[in-house]
């Protein structure tokens, strides 16, 4: 609680720093470049390659943003963040906007004085166990040793998981996520839990990924998405619905591949129309120019699209689209209507 | 006379018997083994069972670093090579080895100016590490700050030829009064050289940059261990001058600089260096309006310094309490005044028994420095945890990481340890 205080008392100052300066949308247009706070490097979210290019889902909503407001998807400066960091950066105006698979929760989009722009990622806790445990639902795990990193969410989600099912289980506390690998690997414990995402992608970095099987509970619930400061409602517009675009033109069948070629003309569909800017001031209203969001799918694809390049099941981290998947594919990924 | 005793003895020797080696067990290898390794019973016993605990960790090492694999693309590439054997990936070492020493950001094309920078270093830092060499090479070390910055940051030559500039305005200012007075120069050279900095700042146009010969890298691209060993030269080379002013200043007898020396000192030293980082990242953000903030480089290299500097003058106040008294009232009574007596007669001394205690502190920041990828600046440590362990390619290699890490590490300070002694045994003075 001491904390929490602590850090609203310093988003305060960040936020009477910041009212003093023109509104995000000129300061981003005057730098011309985007300033996106993303993780230091987590895999298949964000993390740069090889050649020092960041790549990733939540990296993908950056450039959409960048390519929105500025035309060039480039145009963005990585500001790595860590945990501890992350939201001073934003208060204090170092970041225009944060995508750093963050949690939307009450205290954070109160307290600490930011909006959550939607959810670009819904992930919860889940389990995982060798596959020679023969163990199919997390149900069935009463009297397991549990790999648990100490200090999180996860630890009090897993203590209400078992109680309500009557059932119990013996922690073993670890600090990262790196130690819970080894542990789990070592045999230290029965299961590892974490968000899914998380399992996924430690799975993929196992000698042998098919050993082990990722129950199918999930049993918290952790809505991921990009956040911005609050007060500069303008700005929050812009992120949102770059990101509402993105997901809708999955919905609409707008892909990179053809945006060009809906976009060059009106077509048949008069919200692909409006979307792409070929019908009606959509662009104006937001204070953007027509084709904003045309420039935002061309960025790095349609939300599907960056979901499979990602961290899809193409991918090594495999992760399925479960619940986010469109409203109509049996998920919960639902845009409100361009209109 | 020779006949007397002809019978009485039945050999006699005439000639020396010719010098033969010493027998096996007394010579060479052998007996260094019978008197080192198997002088006694336990002590045979324990060699043999170190020898035993060798062997166990090499029999579970080598394999696994003689079957490495240096050539593949991606964990799961060298995972199929390996074949299910026990072997190191070494390939994220090849493919990545440019991130782990430049960070991710900096040009790859530019991988040049960092390294001669590095290799300037050395030159640099001969004249002053080993004074034997000729005193001319001091000039060269004078310029190499400059040099250095151009090097690693580019832009407009002007910049660092102003800063170059300015110190020598405040050294001929400070030649000229401190005949007389040590403070009067002191000061004065310092308030001429940062007004003509100023001064000097504002001529130079907001552009000087965009055509500059050297392109301009702005530092948050600067990572790896370039950035562990530039702050470690920074931070060393900055805190010992400010360590000396601030032991000076502790055993002061003008009593404001001595309390604000006291406060100081015992300050910094009890607050931990994460928390002057933290400060240094997250809290002067908000003193700063969002676009005028001073580079977080520079804001890190303050803390580290004031962190050291408060360790360092600790560590010459024992040197300067070390000296016999007489060593002070020797300079009062040759009439010395007191910058004068410090300067030739204290200092040389205090700093001689300091030396073991400074270069300790020298090793020990710069294995701070990796302590700067708490606040998601990418060293060399920030670098292995954040972007190569969260790549899709090499999410899961530790070991083969960390271990290039510290045999980096261990190198560097290796070197200053050795430097060190050999330093202590060429200043020892009073064995002769």
């Amino acid at each position: 609680m001491k904390k929490t205080v602590f850090l609203g008392a310093l988003t305060v100052a960040g936020l009477a720093a910041g009212a003093a300066a023109a509104g995000t949308l000129d300061d981003v247009k005057a730098r011309g470049k985007l300033n996106c706070g993303v993780t230091t490097g987590l895999v298949g979210f964000a993390a740069p390659d090889a050649n020092g290019v960041w790549e990733g889902f939540d990296v993908g909503v950056c450039r959409a943003v960048a390519a929105a407001v500025l035309g060039d998807a480039t145009a963005v400066e990585f500001v790595p963040t860590t945990g501890k960091t992350r939201f001073t950066a934003l208060a204090s105006g170092e970041i225009d906007m944060l995508a750093r698979n963050t949690t939307w929760t009450f205290s954070r989009d109160t307290d600490l004085k930011f909006d959550f722009v939607g959810v670009n990622y819904y992930d919860g806790q889940g389990f995982m166990v060798p596959k020679a445990l023969g163990v199919t639902s997390a149900k069935d795990l009463n009297g397991a040793t549990v790999c648990i990193q100490t200090g999180t969410t996860t630890e009090l989600n897993l203590a209400d998981f078992f109680r309500k099912n009557n059932m119990e289980y013996e922690p073993v506390p670890i600090e990262t996520n790196a130690e819970g690998q080894q542990q789990y690997l070592a045999g230290a414990c029965d299961t590892y839990t974490t968000d899914a995402s998380g399992l996924a992608s430690t799975r993929a970095a196992f000698e042998n990924p098919t050993e082990h099987v990722i129950l199918p509970e999930i049993i918290s619930k952790e809505p991921l998405g990009p956040l911005v400061r609050h007060g500069d409602n303008e700005w929050g517009d812009i992120a949102r619905w770059t990101l509402n675009a993105l997901i809708a033109a999955e919905e609409l069948g707008i892909t990179s591949a053809n945006v060009a070629e809906l976009g060059a003309a009106a077509g048949g569909s008069p919200e692909v129309n409006r979307i792409l800017g070929t019908e009606g001031n959509l662009g104006e209203m937001i204070g953007l120019d027509a084709q904003w969001a045309m420039r935002a799918i061309a960025a790095g694809g349609n939300y599907g699209e960056l979901f499979e390049k990602n961290i899809g099941e193409k991918t090594p981290i495999g992760l399925a689209r479960g619940l986010n998947a469109q409203w109509t594919d049996g998920g919960i990924l639902y845009t409100p209507p361009f209109r | 006379m020779s006949d007397t005793h002809a019978k009485s003895v039945a050999f006699v020797r005439e000639t020396t018997i010719p010098q033969s080696a010493p027998p096996m067990a007394a010579s060479g290898p052998v007996l260094w083994m019978r008197t080192n390794l198997f002088a006694t019973w336990s002590n045979t016993l324990l060699t043999i069972a170190a020898l035993y605990v060798l062997y166990l960790v090499l029999t579970a090492t080598m394999p696994w670093m003689l079957n490495g694999v240096w050539n593949t693309e991606s964990l799961r590439a060298c995972r199929e090579v390996l074949d299910g054997t026990s072997g190191a990936c070494f390939s994220v070492l090849t493919e990545r080895w440019n991130q782990l020493l430049f960070g991710f950001t900096y040009p790859s094309e530019l991988y040049w100016r960092p390294g001669l920078a590095f290799a300037l270093l050395f030159v640099a830092a001969a004249p002053v590490l080993f004074f034997d060499l000729p005193r001319k090479l001091l000039f060269f070390t004078a310029i190499y700050p400059f040099l250095a910055y151009w090097l690693i940051w580019g832009g407009s030559v002007l910049y660092p030829l102003l800063a170059l500039a300015g110190v020598v305005v405040g050294y001929l200012v400070y030649s000229k009064l401190v005949a007389r007075n040590f403070a009067a120069g002191f000061f004065g050279g310092i308030a001429a050289a940062v007004a003509f900095i100023w001064i000097g700042g504002l001529l130079i146009p907001e552009t000087a940059s965009d055509n500059a010969m050297l392109e301009a890298v702005p530092s948050r691209d600067l990572g790896g261990f370039m950035l562990n060993m530039m702050l470690g030269v920074t931070c060393v080379s900055l805190s010992v001058p400010i360590g000396i002013a601030l032991a000076l200043g502790r055993q002061s007898d003008l009593p404001i600089v001595k309390m604000i020396c006291v406060v100081f000192i015992e300050f910094i030293r009890g607050v931990p260096l994460i928390t002057l980082l933290f400060v240094a990242s997250v809290m002067l953000a908000y003193f700063f309006p969002p676009e005028s903030t001073v580079d977080l480089f520079l804001r890190v290299v303050i803390m580290i310094t004031m962190f050291s500097s408060a360790y360092i003058a600790e560590v010459i106040r024992g040197g300067l309490a070390a000296l016999p008294k007489g060593q002070y009232e020797a300079g009062d009574s040759l009439g010395l005044d007191y910058p004068q007596k410090m300067r030739l007669i204290v200092l040389p001394q205090a700093l001689k028994i300091s030396i073991p205690g400074i270069v300790n502190i020298a090793v020990g920041l710069f294995k701070d420095t990796t302590l700067v990828s708490v606040i998601s600046l990418f060293d060399i440590i920030g670098m292995i945890r954040g972007p190569i362990l969260a790549s899709t390619d090499w999410a899961g290699v530790y070991w083969e990481l960390f271990m290039f890490a510290g045999a980096l590490f261990f190198i560097v300070c290796y070197g200053i340890s050795q430097y060190s002694q050999w330093l202590e045994r060429r200043l020892a003075t009073d064995h002769r």
